[in-house]
Order: C-alpha cells, then structure tokens, then sequence
C-alpha cells in the first residue's frame, strides 16, 4: 500500500517538475528570441512575409466568424433588451462586447488555430527535415531568421485581427439590428458613440489583443522548436499550441478584465 | 597519412544520456583529402560528424579544425568557423519554402553584401558544377531525391568551404545519382582544395572516391587504412560489412532467450 502511495505521488512529483521545468524553458527561449530580434526588426522584409502569412491569410476566417458572432450579438442582445424596453441601446451592447471582450478572446482563439498551428507545424517540420540544423551549420541563427520573424509576424497581427474582427461583429450586429429588426438607426449609432470610451473601452481591448498576440505566437513558435523532430512529435506540438495558447488566452483574459474594468 | 591535417579529434568520448556513444576516437582529416567514416546504423557516426560541426560538445577529448579547438569555441567563434565549412545532410535539408536558387543564394545573402548580379553568376556556377542550371527555378517539392541532393551538395560548397562534411549522401539514391554525387564529393574537393568527411554505410560506392577509411563500431575506430587496405582487412567486423554477410560478429539475431527454452515454456503454459 505504502509503495502504491509513494510512487503515485513520486509520478505527480516528477509530472509537476518536468512541466516547471518546461515552463523555464520557455521562459529562456522567449528572452533568446528577444535578444535575437534584431534581425526580424532590422530586416523587416522577414517579418512583413511572416505578417503576410499569419495575419492576411487568416483574414477570411477571421472576417467571417466576426460577422456571425456580431449577428449572434444582434438577435440575442435585441431579445433581452425588448423585455426592459431599451432596444435602442443594442448598439452598445454590441459594441461593448466585441470591443472589450469577444473582439480579442475570439479573435485570438481563431488565431491560435488557424496561424499558431501552422506556425507549429511549420518550425517542427523544418526541425525534423534538418532545415534548422542546416541553417546552424550555414552559420545563420536558426532563431533569429526563423523563430523571432514569425513570432513578431503573429504579435503584429493579432491587434489588427482583432480590431477587424469587433468591426466586422458591429456591422453585424447592425445588419440583424437595424436592417433586419428594425431597431431605430440614429440611436443605434449615437448610443454607440456616447458609450464606447476610447481609453476606457478600445485601448483596453487592444491592450488584451497585443498581450494574446505574444502569447499565441510565444507558444506556437516554442512548441515548434521543442518540438520532437517525427511525424507523431510534430502533430502533438501542433495540438498542444492550440490547446495550451487557448488556456492561456482565457486565463489571461480573466486576469487582465480583473485588472482592466472594475465597474468605476 | 603525413600530410598537414585539417582536422585532428583525439581522444574523444561522447555520452549520451549516461550511455557512451564514442569511445576514444582519435582521427586525421589532412588537407585536401576525402576521408571516409563507416559503420552501421546507429555506431556513432553521424555523431562524430556533429562533433566536428560543433552541434555537439565532446564529453571529453578534443577536436581541432583548422587549428581551433571547436568545442572551446564560443558562439560567434563558432559560427566564424562555420562559415568556412559546408555541410551535406542525409536528406538535403533544403528549404522547402525557397527555390533552388534561392536556397543557393541563402549563404551568400547572409554573409556578404555581394550585389544580386554577382550572387547570380556565382549560384549558376554553383548550379552548373552538380549539372542542375537549367532547375534554378524549380522549388524542392519539384525535385528528385537524387537532384535535391545535388542542389543540396551546390549549397554546401556555396561560400568554397575549407571543410565539407556528408551525412550519409548515398542513402536512398538509384545506382545512377549514387555514382553522380560520389563522382561530384570527390571533383569537388578537389577542385576546391577542401577536404571532405564522408559518413556513410555505402561501401561499394565511398570505396571507389575516398583516400582513408575509418571503421566505427559501437563508438570505437576497429580499422582504419585505405580503401585498398580496407578491402583486405581480415577484422571480422569489417570483412563481415565489406561483403555484406548475413551474419557474424554482427549477429541476425537479435538478443533473445534460447529459442528451445522459450518454446518449452510455452508447451509447459499451455498444460
């Protein structure tokens, strides 16, 4: 019995270590990668191809679930707010909830699986085809032209994403409202306008943006690079990037909401 | 072998997670000569390859190249060294996400500030020496084993390295292109006055191109001497390998019980 404790809490010990472990190693990996930024910021054709990849090519999904989480917003939002009698204010409850919340936590979820993975897969196949170990032996720092590239390419994206993301769900939300509804126009607008505060309300939401961004682009590329060079190492890294950035988004969203918008 | 060595590894173990992966290595690598290192999967080769690229650090020992102690090296002298050897890997490495040409140019766009003109006449030529000028603008997925190994061989000596390593540059190619890059590490090393270590379990192909042979198994050197000395060599290890035998002191079979025992156990389990 002793000896079914003991090695239950000896494997619960070494899970929690080696994961401390990791955590440490990418914490030394994230201050490598800013230490060789130089490059991707110096030589900004890297990161502008990277931006490209990430941002650009994630824009129709992006644009899309943007539109339809907004519609969502309209017909919901319009549902509760006719019990109280205050239709007109659907335009800042639209507002307000893609701005500060939806517009980042969504975006940067859609983020992680479309960009991050493949940011992933990526690095983790050039690590298992020797394309990273050829670099290193050309003398080039597989790091500073591979890694701090894509990992500013996806910190440069994710606000933008986002942004475009609350635009898309605001006219969504107007579409269903306004268009479809039939809740006043003028007051749809204006009551939008009065509401949202720059400061207060979009700064903050690009603020969670840029945080998520480097989160996502953190573990993507980190996850890539760690990741064991054969097929079942790759797709497992793939997997844990969506898995661990999405955790991390939501965990990161709550704290920064504690901090961000306290009800004064 | 009295000529001025390149490179010169004594004494070298290498452990891999408390397992010895090389033990007491010692090897010449003189200037201007194609060396071979051979052995079965798995002996320890590739390592001593990556020993003297620097990616590993021995656990004891020593390697010089060129008269630098590579693993007392810190990064940037590291990467200097680098940057005057080339290296081919098993299975090319090229960037998958770059032309054949542009994968060529990589080096050169890195470490110098050639203008693009200059760049291009120099990665034709590199092109044109493995016979590929007319694929410049192919991407790798487009390519042949046998031509992204040649592409992969016109990258390694892209910047004219003193040194060119291989990492099993014969594995998985038809007779054709076998002979093609055997034919082509030995012209270029020549031509350039590099040296060259060839890793390799290709005996009938690196035999015909090398000047030396190193025998590995299980992390020792068991015979070294040229081809010609390799091929008489009586070591059972290396005759066994040289002519390719089913079984010797490289047994079939893997360990295992006694095959009568097992059987009885089992006559005996099922009553």
């Amino acid at each position: 019995m002793d000896k079914v404790i003991l090695d239950a809490l000896r494997s619960l010990g070494q899970k929690v270590t080696s994961r401390i472990w990791r955590l440490g190693y990418a914490s030394r990996f994230f201050l490598a990668m800013l230490l060789h930024s130089g490059t991707a910021l110096r030589r900004l054709n890297l990161t502008i191809r990277e931006i490209y990849f990430t941002g650009v090519l994630s824009l129709i999904i992006i644009l899309v679930s943007g539109m339809f989480v907004g519609m969502v917003l309209g017909l919901q939002g319009y549902d509760t707010l006719q019990r109280y009698g205050s239709t007109e204010a659907l335009g800042v409850l639209v507002s307000l909830s893609l701005v500060r919340e939806l517009g980042p936590v969504v975006a940067a979820l859609l983020f992680a699986s479309r960009a991050g993975s493949a940011i992933t897969a990526e690095i983790g196949m050039m690590k298992a085809t020797e394309q990273l170990s050829a670099m290193e032996m050309m003398a080039v720092d597989p790091i500073a032209r591979v890694v701090a590239p894509r990992f500013w390419g996806g910190v440069i994206s994710m606000p933008m994403l986002a942004a475009l993301f609350s635009a898309m769900g605001i006219f969504g939300g107007y579409l269903v409202g306004v268009q479809l509804i039939g809740v006043d126009e003028g007051s749809f607008w204006s009551q939008m306008q009065a509401s949202v505060d720059f400061r207060e309300d979009i700064l903050n939401g690009v603020i969670k943006s840029f945080v998520f961004g480097i989160i996502v682009s953190w573990v993507a590329v980190f996850e890539g690079y760690d990741a064991e060079p054969t097929a079942e190492g790759v797709s497992g890294a793939t997997t844990r990037t969506v898995v661990t950035s999405s955790l991390a988004i939501l965990a990161a969203d709550f704290i920064l909401t504690a901090f961000m918008f306290t009800g004064t | 072998m009295s000529q001025e060595p390149l490179v010169e590894i004594r004494d070298l173990n290498f452990t891999y997670d408390s397992r010895p992966v090389l033990t007491g290595i010692n090897m010449t690598i003189p200037k201007g000569k194609v060396v071979a290192v051979m052995g079965s999967s798995g002996c320890g080769k590739t390592t001593t390859l990556r020993v003297i690229g620097g990616q590993l650090k021995p656990t004891s020992g020593s390697v010089r190249v060129g008269g630098q102690a590579v693993h007392e090296l810190d990064g940037d002298g590291l990467y200097a060294l680098r940057r005057r050897m080339g290296m081919l890997f098993q299975f090319g490495a090229l960037f998958t996400d770059m032309s054949v040409y542009d994968n060529i140019a990589f080096q050169m766009r890195e470490h110098t500030d050639l203008p693009e003109s200059v760049i291009r006449d120099l990665v034709m030529m590199k092109l044109h020496a493995v016979g590929l000028r007319g694929a410049h603008d192919l991407m790798p997925a487009e390519l042949s084993g046998g031509m992204a190994r040649r592409v992969a061989l016109a990258r390694a000596v892209a910047l004219d390295p003193m040194l060119i390593l291989y990492d099993e540059p014969f594995a998985g190619l038809d007779p054709i292109s076998l002979s093609i890059i055997g034919e082509l590490i030995r012209r270029l090393n020549d031509v350039l006055g590099a040296s060259s270590v060839v890793v390799t379990h290709d005996v009938q192909e690196s035999l015909k191109i090398v000047d030396y042979v190193y025998f590995v198994s299980a992390g020792k050197i068991v015979a070294e001497g040229t081809a010609e000395e390799i091929k008489r060599s009586t070591v059972p290890y290396v005759h066994q390998f040289i002519w390719g035998e089913a079984d010797g002191p490289v047994p079939f079979h893997y360990p295992a019980r006694p095959y009568g025992d097992e059987i009885m156990e089992r006559a005996s389990l099922r009553g």
